[in-house]
This record gives C-alpha cells, structure tokens and sequence, in this order.
C-alpha cells in the first residue's frame, strides 16, 4: 500500500512550524527510501496539536501532534507511516474527543480535503448543492435558505434568506454578491480556516448566491492580513473557471458567474458592509447612511447582497441536504450551527463547530480545558472588540443569539477570547476605546471625538484620579456612543467598556457595586 | 535610467493594466505598494490623472488606510499584533520587548533600516497568540524568548 502523509497548510499551523515538519518529512522519507505521498491538508482546527500530521491507514486516519521537527527521526523509528505508537500518538483522527463532539455542517471537509483540489472537493461532496440549484427556480434557491433558518454569521444575525429575496425581487440589470472576508474580530479566524482550507465551499456559496438572486459578479473582499487566504482562493478560483464552474455558462446551465479579490487595507471598519463597499468603489471607507439598503442600492448603487464568509460558506450544504436538514439544529431562533473559535488564554484553543444551545461553560472547560495558563479565567470577550466581557456569574448562558442579547452580551462571529486573573479589565476598557477611536472612519462625532476622550478619562481611573467624576464622565461618554453612533463601531464599544466597569469595578478602583451600577 | 523615471514607469504599467476595473484604486494602490513597498507621493498625479479623481482624493484614501504607506519602509516591516487574544497571552509584554529589542517605537524603522515595526489588530492567529507578520509570514506563540531568533532567521529570507 502506497503512503499517504497528512501535513496541514493552514497559516496557523505554518506560524508554528507546519513547513518545517513537511520538509523535515519529505526529507527523512528520502533518506530511508520511503515512498510516500505528502499532502498539505487544511487544519481540522485542533490547534494545540498542531502542527499534527496524519497518515492514512486501513482503519482510517490516525495522528500524531504536536509535532516538531525535532520528532521526526523518532516518528520513523517508530514506524508512524504505518500507524505504529509513539509519544506523540493520537489515535484515530475522528476519535479525538474534541472533534467528534462536533457537529461539522460548514466545515465538513476542513483539514480532510488538499484545499485546492478540485477533485478532492468533488469527491467529498463539493458541487452537489450547485448542481441541486441549478435545477430549481430562484425563488425557491431563496425558499431553501429561508427555511434553513441560517441567519448572518458575520455579527447581526439577520436572516439571509430575507436579505436575499429583497434582492432578487428588485429588478436591475446589474446585480452583486459581495462576501464579506473582512474578519477583523479579534479571537476570530473562521473565515480564515474556510478560505485557506476549503476555497471552493465559499466560491460554491456564492456561485447559488448569484443564480438565485440574478447577479452575475461576485467580490470576495478580503484583509489584507491574509495573504494565504489570497493565495488559495486565486488558485481555487483559477482552477473553478477552468472547469466551468465559473464564468459565462456554469455547467452548461447557460448562466453566469464571475468572482473576483479584492483586497482590503487595513481598516477595521471597511468591515461594516456599507464602509467595505466605499472601499471596494476605490473610496475612503466612510460609513453610508442607511436606507437605502444595500440589497436595494448596494455597489455603484445596485441590488447587492452582502453576506460573511461563514454565511456564504453554509449555503452549499443547505442545498444540497435541504433547509429542512440545516434548520434541525440549533434553538430558539438561532438555526444550525456555529463555528467557535477558542481563542486568548485557553488550554484546547480551536475551531469548534456546534449546534447553537451549547453553554459557554461547556465550550471553555469541556473544549477549551480552561486556561493555558492553568489560573482560573476570569473574563471572556465573545463577539470580537464590540463585545461584551462576561464575567464567570454568566458562563451559563447558551450559545444563542437571543439569550445573549437579554444579558447584554453579543455572539457576533462566533470569537471566544479567554483572560485569566492577570488580566486587568480597566486596562482592557481603556484599549477598547483606543481601538475605536484608531478605527472610527470619522463620521460621527461622538464615536471620532468621543473615543479619544474615552481613554483620556480611562487613563485618568487607572491613574486613580477623581473617580468621583472620572467614572460618571465615563458613563456618559459611553451613553453618548450608544445613542449617538451611525453604525456599530461606536455604537457598541460601549459594551466591552461598560461590562467591564459592571462586573469588574475594583479594577477600575470602585468597590460600591451600587455607585457602579447603570 | 533614474531612480525616478524607474519608479514612474513601474507606476505608469500598473495604471495601465488595472485602470478599467471597477473601483480601480484600490488594486492600483496594492499593486504600487507591493512593487515598490510604499505609496511614493510622486505617484499620486499619475494615479489621479488616469482615474480622474483630484489628488486630495487620492491622497484622502491613502491616508485613511492604516495599510498603505507614503514612505519606503525598512527592508522587512514586522506586524505585531495588537488585539485582544494576544494581549490574554501576554502581547503587552512582547510589545515591550520588541520595541526595545529594536530600538524604535510602531511607525518607525531601524537606523539600519532593516526592520519597521507596525501595530495590527489580528492576525486571526489568535489560536497561538501571541502573533505577527513578517512579509508574508506569519509567526505564532511569539515570546520574549524566540522573538530574536524569529527575526535573525526573516532576515537570511529577506
Ligand atoms: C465596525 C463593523 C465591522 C464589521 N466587520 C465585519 C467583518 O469583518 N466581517 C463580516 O462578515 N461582517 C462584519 N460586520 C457586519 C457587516 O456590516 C454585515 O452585517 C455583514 O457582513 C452581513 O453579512 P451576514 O448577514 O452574512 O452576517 C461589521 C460591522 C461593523 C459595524
Ligand atoms: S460610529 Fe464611528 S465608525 Fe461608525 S459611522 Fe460613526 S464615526 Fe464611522
Ligand atoms: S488577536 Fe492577535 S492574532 Fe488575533
């Protein structure tokens, strides 16, 4: 039996050594007069055993991780290309605990697939809601995603099936599908893991996404931050036109989809999706007013959908197993899955992808296996630098959209960003507002000057001085971005600030619960 | 050929391959930086004229893009990660070590003009935080420790 070595590619696995071990491997295979096939897969997104190489055996994939370079003699020794024990054995890749609690809907292919293997793709079920759509009529591509439940991943939550039937039902002869792979969240990195990992589901999304709305180029707005990202979308979408599943007659169904990358610069707020389509028109990334909406006068004033990545990349299994299939998991009115990312000071950091209904506690001990650090967490941001902290007194909340609004606190993306008791949630207060004001495109007053003022005020309670005043004066400003901000940079810095300053105010040098409260 | 007339031509090659795409400043101002390494100022009236935009306008959306650049950046630009999941892993530290291991604060470069180092707010590594970039590098679980030894390994690639 030919050999078959698994050595992920995903940019988190390369910034801890992944190449290194691939080359180490290919090397030592030489050396002993191994044949063996070397694929770069993505990540299953077991991180803390990254780099984690597998190799494929008559009983299936089995791994081994983390894995250095300096393993890799002993690993041979130890015959690990035929499954034997080492240290470092895993067992088989399904077994591992962490992956087989999963429920993995999105990212069902993610670290099994070589990313940009249109075969491999094909093989494991790629196309196939594709090829479904193409067979039914727009409206009812549209019905599917609606019945699916599937709301937008990208932080609003708002239902995608709505968003797109707006589009399809306003008439213009040009139309956009715009996916937003701006992720700028920081303790998110899905979007990331979808794009580096398994381009094509993405480009599949989209590729319905137009069919059903009737528009016939798409942009993938990506951060520049993620230049692997790029480079395996390019190849994927290269590899997608030359054979015909992108272009003038997809499939020979007679209809056309064009995609394109655009990259992004560096601006937090281009992720807001009327700022992201300034910036894609070649403009400064100024928020638009809204009405119009963006599905009514989007790009250069035409019906566009803007969805994320995770959003988009969901599409693709809707169709092909049904709305029906999708919409069985989840609670409430959050629908399917979510994929978490563990991220900050946690033992198991990852990609967990679960049915909605999950409790935070569940996702930080049972998957996380609490802190690196082995101290006991103290806060977690979930929902990126708009987020709340929340403090251990709400880790029971489910995952669900609604239950974390009634606490004031946001899924978002889905980013999970651990602190243990070293951290000092005044000094995180006061980076929230810097990171407002260092992003705030300038619209608004409140969020442009206010935010400024807001870590000025915030170096003065650290410094200790005239809490008396300082903290009220914080209030306010904070009440003044809630109220006053045009779009959710402003308008919901507030939230970590606030949470902060609530559940921790003997960091901010206040013991009176009562003097704190809102 | 001067120094000037080389940067003109580079430039004048971008513009003409990607003027006719919509919202071509963007992709232009990529494509000059990635080039060149930064936005020279004597670039813009080429870039304006060919887009018919004023050159406040395109000076506007260069500085308003934390990414692009109006000066010529050390020979590597380090990212250090800024945001959240690295500083629960101890980025602050790291901040502090990076900047005095280079002797220079974000937005500068080296007296040697090998390194500038730059802030950035995730490099959506956050799974082995703390992180940064170097060129199209990218380096986890950054540390006082290794951060030398990362940095003597970027310049051999460089
Ligand atoms: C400041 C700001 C930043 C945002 N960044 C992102 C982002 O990086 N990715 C994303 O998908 N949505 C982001 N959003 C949300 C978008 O405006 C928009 O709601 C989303 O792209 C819609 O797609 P969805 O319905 O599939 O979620 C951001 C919003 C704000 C206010
Ligand atoms: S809240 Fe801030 S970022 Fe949002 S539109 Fe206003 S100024 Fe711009
Ligand atoms: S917060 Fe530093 S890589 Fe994400």
């Amino acid at each position: 039996m030919s050999i078959t070595i698994y050595v992920p590619c995903d940019s988190t696995a390369v910034s801890i050594g992944a190449d290194r071990v691939a080359k180490a491997i290919y090397q030592e295979a030489q050396k002993r007069n191994i044949t063996i096939q070397l694929i770069r897969n993505g990540s299953r997104g077991l991180y803390w055993l990254e780099p984690m190489v597998e190799v494929l055996t008559a009983e299936g994939r089995k791994a081994y991780g983390p894995v250095q370079v300096s393993d890799v003699t002993s690993l041979f020794d130890a015959n690990f290309v035929n499954g034997g024990e080492h240290p470092l054995y895993l067992g088989l890749t399904e077994e591992i605990e962490y992956l087989k609690k999963q429920q993995r809907l999105t990212f069902a292919r993610i670290g099994i697939t070589d990313p940009i293997s249109l075969e491999d793709y094909i093989s494991h079920e790629g196309y196939q809601g594709l090829s479904n759509a193409l067979k039914l009529s727009q409206a009812d591509i549209v019905k599917a995603v609606t019945d699916s439940g599937l709301r937008g991943r990208g932080g609003a939550a708002f239902p995608t099936g709505i968003k797109w039937n707006t589009v399809l039902n306003t008439p213009s002869e040009q139309k956009y599908i715009i996916c937003n792979a701006d992720e700028g969240d920081s303790g998110t990195f899905s979007d990331r893991m979808v794009m580096e990992s398994d381009p094509f589901v993405l480009i599949e999304g989209m590729t319905i996404a137009g069919i059903a709305v009737g528009a016939t180029q798409g942009y993938i707005y990506l951060r520049v931050e993620y230049p692997h990202a790029h480079k395996a979308l390019n190849a994927a979408i290269e590899k997608a036109y030359a054979s015909g599943y992108l272009g003038d007659n997809i499939q020979g169904s007679g209809k056309t989809f064009n995609l394109e990358v655009r990259l992004g610069a560096g601006a937090y707020v281009c992720g807001e999706e009327t700022s992201l389509m300034e910036s894609l028109e070649g403009k400064r990334g100024l928020v638009r007013f809204k009405p119009p909406l963006p599905a009514i006068s989007g790009l250069f004033g035409k019906p566009t959908v803007v969805n994320n990545v995770i959003s988009l990349a969901s599409v693709p299994i809707i169709l092909d197993k049904g709305g029906d299939y999708y919409r069985d998991f989840g609670m409430g009115r959050s629908r399917g899955t979510l994929p978490l990312q563990l991220a900050g000071n946690l033992k198991h950091t990852g990609l967990v992808e679960v049915a909605f209904g999950m409790t935070l506690r569940e996702l930080l001990y049972d998957f996380g296996g609490g802190s690196a650090t082995g101290r006991p967490i103290k806060a977690v941001q979930v929902g990126g630098p708009l987020g709340s902290y929340l403090p251990e007194s709400q880790f029971d909340t489910p995952l669900d959209y609604e239950a974390f609004a009634a606490n004031w606190t946001v899924l978002g993306h889905g980013g999970v960003v651990a602190f243990d008791d070293t951290a000092n949630m005044a000094e995180l207060a006061r980076y929230n507002m810097e990171f407002c004001a260092a992003e705030s495109c300038g619209k608004c007053t409140p969020c442009r000057i206010g935010s400024t003022r807001g870590y000025e005020v915030m170096d003065e309670i650290i410094a200790g001085h005239a809490l008396d005043k300082n903290i009220p004066l914080l209030r306010d400003l904070c009440n003044t971005l809630l109220n006053g901000s045009l779009c959710a940079l402003g308008g919901m810095t507030p939230y970590p600030v606030l949470s902060a300053l609530n559940h921790f105010p003997k960091d901010f040098g206040v013991d009176d619960q009562a003097n704190t409260a809102v | 050929m001067t120094e000037l007339n080389a940067m003109e031509t580079i430039v004048q090659d971008i513009i003409a391959a990607l003027k006719d795409k919509p919202g071509a400043l963007l992709p232009i101002l990529h494509a000059v930086q990635d080039k060149l390494g930064y936005v020279p100022s004597e670039s813009v009236p080429a870039i304006a004229k060919a887009l018919n935009l004023s050159r406040a306008e395109v000076h506007g959306v260069i500085s308003f893009y934390h990414y692009f650049r109006d000066t010529a950046p050390g020979k590597q630009t380090i990212h250090l990660c800024r945001a959240e999941s690295c500083q629960a892993m101890g980025g602050k530290k790291l901040e502090v070590h990076v900047k005095s291991t280079l002797g220079i604060d974000y937005h500068e470069t080296t007296a040697d003009g090998k390194f500038s180092l730059e802030p950035v707010y995730c490099l959506g590594n956050c799974a082995c935080s703390p992180a940064m970039q170097i060129g199209h590098e990218i380096y986890g679980r950054v540390s006082a420790d290794n951060f030398e030894s990362i940095i003597t390994q970027a310049e051999d690639i460089a």
